[in-house]
């Protein structure tokens, strides 16, 4: 029963974070978003037993692509004259 | 994007979520129960954990390939950076001695999470691509906090690095020609040739992941040259 709530839960974070990460118009909040987005990922794979690939996509999904995002819209905001925050 | 154009995406987009919710519903049962199989010649496999036995002995083509193909991710960045240096591109605008000193006390420890992750492999969840992602991610770690130069005019032993994991692997599926085979372990030998294969892959990966971030090149700075 609480395995169910909690998997519950977890598909409606997935979702939630999910949509938006795509409809917030700040960029900079949606890279923060779609880092917690990955996060959840890796412990929807723990919760379908796939530990290997739960390690691999925490660590390149949100650790690296988030940085990579974020080195990005630093570099746009840049680009755009405004300071980066 | 008009508002229209927009709604139409994101009810599109919508739509072929339920689909393939839908179809993911209505997949019979797998009629092989591969489980079974790998667990029935582990022994021959070399290491003790069914997945890393797939990844590295019974389907080592397919890593062999990803590996290759990361390569080439690589490649790519490299040819869009060039050798020119680029004289104070992205270090960090206030390094801050908090930031620095946490960095500087994690970095030992994430070498260590990287190393266990490559050891434990062999026998429970982890391995070769996982050590490689969290040394990189050390890296980035460090580069953000101003403890590390980005990288700039690769020299020769670090080019050499970055192939070498690849380079093993490809020398080590090479080795069963002489008998017009490709990439198969003797049984005997199948844990050694395992272990040197993915500690080139751990090293390489993680110079591979860390190149993506610190060769970036600054589209300022490039423009303006």
């Amino acid at each position: 029963m609480s395995a169910t709530a909690f998997d519950l839960l977890l598909v409606l974070a997935l979702l939630w974070s999910g949509l938006r990460a795509m409809t917030v118009p700040d960029l900079f909040r949606a890279v923060v978003t779609f880092i917690v987005f990955g996060l959840l990922i890796a412990l929807a794979w723990a919760r379908l037993d796939a530990p290997d690939v739960a390690l691999a996509d925490a660590a390149v999904g949100a650790g690296l692509a988030g940085a990579l995002l974020l080195d990005t819209v630093g570099h746009l905001r840049a680009k755009q004259g405004r300071p980066p925050s | 994007m008009t508002a229209t154009a927009r709604a139409l995406v994101v009810a599109t987009s919508v739509a072929l979520g339920l689909a393939l919710c839908w179809a993911m519903l209505q997949l019979p049962a797998p009629s092989i129960d591969l489980r079974t199989h790998v667990e029935a010649r582990l022994d021959l496999a070399g290491v003790a954990h069914p997945v890393t036995a797939v990844l590295l002995n019974f389907r080592a083509y397919d890593t062999l390939l990803e590996i290759a193909v990361l390569q080439l991710a690589l490649f790519g960045v490299l040819s869009l950076c060039g050798a020119a240096p680029l004289a104070g591109r992205r270090v960090a605008a206030r390094p801050e001695p908090l930031l620095q000193s946490t960095a500087g006390a994690l970095a030992p420890l994430v070498v260590l999470v990287a190393v266990y992750l490559l050891w434990a492999g062999a026998r429970q969840a982890g391995g070769a691509f996982q050590a490689g992602a969290v040394l990189a991610s050390g890296a980035v770690l460090l580069f953000l906090a101003g403890l590390m130069p980005p990288w700039q005019d690769p020299g020769a032993p670090l080019r050499f690095a970055l192939v070498a994991g690849f380079l093993l692997f490809l020398l080590v599926a090479t080795l069963p020609l002489p008998r017009a085979q490709l990439l198969r372990y003797p049984p005997h030998a199948a844990t050694a040739l395992i272990t040197a294969i993915e500690a080139g892959l751990t090293g390489s990966v993680a110079l591979i992941l860390s190149g993506l971030f610190l060769w970036l090149p600054d589209e300022n700075e490039e423009a303006e040259q």
